[in-house]
């Protein structure tokens, strides 16, 4: 008996760092949506009455709205374009054996493990030296370098879910490789395209340092909030900014974790 | 319809994978309308043989021909030969009907046409009234069979198999065979298929070949499986003295359209059973209960057993 007693301290141990750990990840971030309805210029305690004029001045500021467009202008275009590559490059990687095929993978991450500052600094000296203008354009390439890997690793794990038969049937039952792609590859990968889309999306959407280096005179919205704080009588639109980024977030990140999650079923052809 | 002795024809197909020699300078002629078998051992190069018939594989010399036609590097969707895979491939984002009718697209039929090719083929695979179910609504049994009316259902040339049965648990194998080879001699379309169960190619197939092994040398003493119906019994020896054993006569059973004689082997244990269709003449005037016969064979009806 002792030791189940024992055990089931260790279980309340256990549940207590669970519960401080999720406080520690949370509760500042809710600290977000609670003061942006604080009628307040001061992010203190205690809280003053309800408002929603943050929200309003929000929507009413024509600067803000237009780094909103940037940002959903880049991030839509880097989505379709990494995602596009994604599936090319996981194709490659999952139905062909080549030679440099291990390396490559390795490679691949390599964009993910560079610190986003060294990254920034480096394209920004090869756009100087290559004569770029810096521009949107330059923030949605270097987006697109971070977010293919991502993309090409969601659609690799969603072919490596599917049997490569299937592809070799509808060649054998008269389709060429562009309808085969369209009739088959294409319908089963769909969900893991979606979920690319949206997490591509959403990387290239909050990405700071990378637009830091490389934006011109346009900003994105996270380059428009960070010009904000320097302005404390604008934190309140910021709160408000960052409450509304965070809903979207949650929503799009679990519609698409949900996404990649559908019908991994085509796995049970490869069983009786 | 002339029955062409080299309908499917390989000559000196070699496939390697690197080091790896998967398929080595095979050559097999296939007569039209035949249940054929490739027979061997695990990673002999059955699948890859198939794979080169099918067009998904490119072997890297000799020529594959169908009909006359050289087929060795036309790409699979152009062939007129279909596959039913090992894992039956059944798409599972498609129902029954879709499946089956997945590959009539491009043969250029009115809705009304397709439908009824569709019937034809769920009728031949005894699935009607299955059409609308899911593909991951279906038992082993009948993936297979789905898998067989997706590929039957276009008229291909030659028909391909890749261990059809070994998805499926022993009773239903048992009955497969059965409805496989009753289903070939109904369609009539020449089937390859691959096993390396024996016992399977020798109960459905009318010939079986094994890739990768040599003919056996002069003198060694080999097993020879032989079907029932492949056996001609006679009082002679063969012209070339091959291909033939004397044995005693110990039984014979008159069954309507079918003769069935057991004979005695020195050196076997069993009595060897011969079948032989009524209508062939069987000169069998004179034999009793302990005549001496001659057992002779066509080398392409017997096959080599080793081990
Ligand atoms: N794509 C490939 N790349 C490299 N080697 C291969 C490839 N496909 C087959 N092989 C090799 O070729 C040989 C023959 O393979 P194959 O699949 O044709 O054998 P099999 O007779 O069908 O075997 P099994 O009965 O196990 O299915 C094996 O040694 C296999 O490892
Ligand atoms: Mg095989």
């Amino acid at each position: 008996m002792k030791t189940g007693a024992k055990s089931r301290i260790g279980l309340r141990g256990l549940t207590l760092y669970g519960i401080l750990y999720l406080v520690f990840l949370y509760v500042p971030v809710l600290f977000l949506p609670l003061f942006s309805f604080n009628d307040s210029l001061h992010i203190a305690f205690p809280l003053k009455t309800f408002t929603v004029k943050w929200y309003e001045q929000m929507f009413a500021n024509q600067e803000l709205l237009r780094a909103f467009f940037n940002s959903v202008k880049v991030a839509a275009s880097v989505s379709v374009v990494s995602t596009v590559l994604g599936i090319l490059a996981a194709r490659a990687f999952t139905r062909y054996r080549f030679p440099g095929r291990r390396p490559a993978l390795g490679l691949l991450v390599l964009p993910l493990v560079v610190p986003g500052i060294i990254l920034g600094i480096a394209l920004l000296i090869m756009s100087k030296w290559a004569g770029f203008q810096l521009s949107l354009i330059t923030i949605a390439a270097a987006h697109v370098l971070i977010a293919t890997p991502f993309a090409t690793f969601v659609m690799i794990s969603r072919l490596e879910g599917f049997d490569p038969n299937l592809e070799e049937a509808s060649r054998d039952l008269g389709e060429s490789g562009w309808t085969t792609f369209w009739r088959v590859t294409f319908p089963l990968a769909l969900p893991g395209i979606v979920a690319s889309l949206l997490l591509t999306f959403i990387e290239s959407f909050d990405e700071f340092i990378l637009a830091f280096f490389l934006s011109g005179d346009e900003a994105t919205l996270p380059l428009y909030i960070w010009s904000q704080l320097r302005f404390p009588r604008n934190l309140p639109v910021v709160l408000a900014l960052g409450a509304c980024i965070l809903l979207a977030s949650i929503i799009i990140v679990a519609f698409a974790e949900w996404m990649r999650r559908q019908g991994v079923s085509p796995a049970r052809n490869t069983k009786k | 319809m002339e029955n062409r002795s080299d309908f499917v024809s390989l000559r000196d197909v070699s496939k390697h994978f690197g080091s790896v020699r998967a398929v080595d300078g095979v050559s097999l002629d296939i007569a039209q309308g035949e249940f054929f078998a490739l027979l061997g051992p695990s990673g002999c190069g059955k699948t890859t043989l198939l794979r080169i018939l099918g067009g998904f594989e490119a072997p890297n010399s000799g020529s594959v021909h169908i009909d006359g036609a050289d087929l060795t590097i036309e790409p699979a969707n152009l062939r007129p030969v279909n596959m039913v895979f090992q894992n039956y491939a059944i798409f599972p984002h498609l129902d029954v009907r879709q499946n089956i009718g997945y590959g009539l697209r491009h043969e250029g039929l009115s809705k009304a046409q397709m439908g009824q090719r569709i019937d034809e083929a769920l009728a031949t695979i005894k699935l009607e009234g299955l059409g609308d179910r899911g593909s991951n609504e279906l038992s082993g049994g009948q993936r297979q069979r789905v898998a067989l009316a997706r590929a039957l259902v276009k008229h291909p040339k030659v028909l391909l198999l890749d261990e059809p049965l070994s998805a499926l648990d022993k009773s239903l194998r048992e009955q497969m065979r059965v409805e496989l080879r009753a289903l070939q001699q109904k369609v009539g379309i020449t089937f390859i298929f691959v096993t390396h169960d024996q016992e399977e190619a020798l109960s459905m197939a009318d010939r079986i070949a094994a890739p990768g092994e040599g003919a056996p040398s002069h003198g060694e003493a080999v097993t020879v499986g032989i079907r029932p119906e492949k056996l001609t019994l006679g009082d002679r020896p063969p012209p070339d003295g091959a291909n033939g054993v004397k044995g005693i006569l110990t039984a014979a059973a008159y069954l309507g359209e079918r003769n069935h004689f057991f004979v005695t082997v020195d050196g076997v244990a069993d009595p060897i059973s011969v079948a032989s269709q009524n209508s062939t003449p069987v000169d069998h005037k004179g034999w009793r209960e302990g005549s001496e016969v001659w057992l002779t064979w066509e080398p392409a009806g017997a096959r080599l057993l080793r081990g």
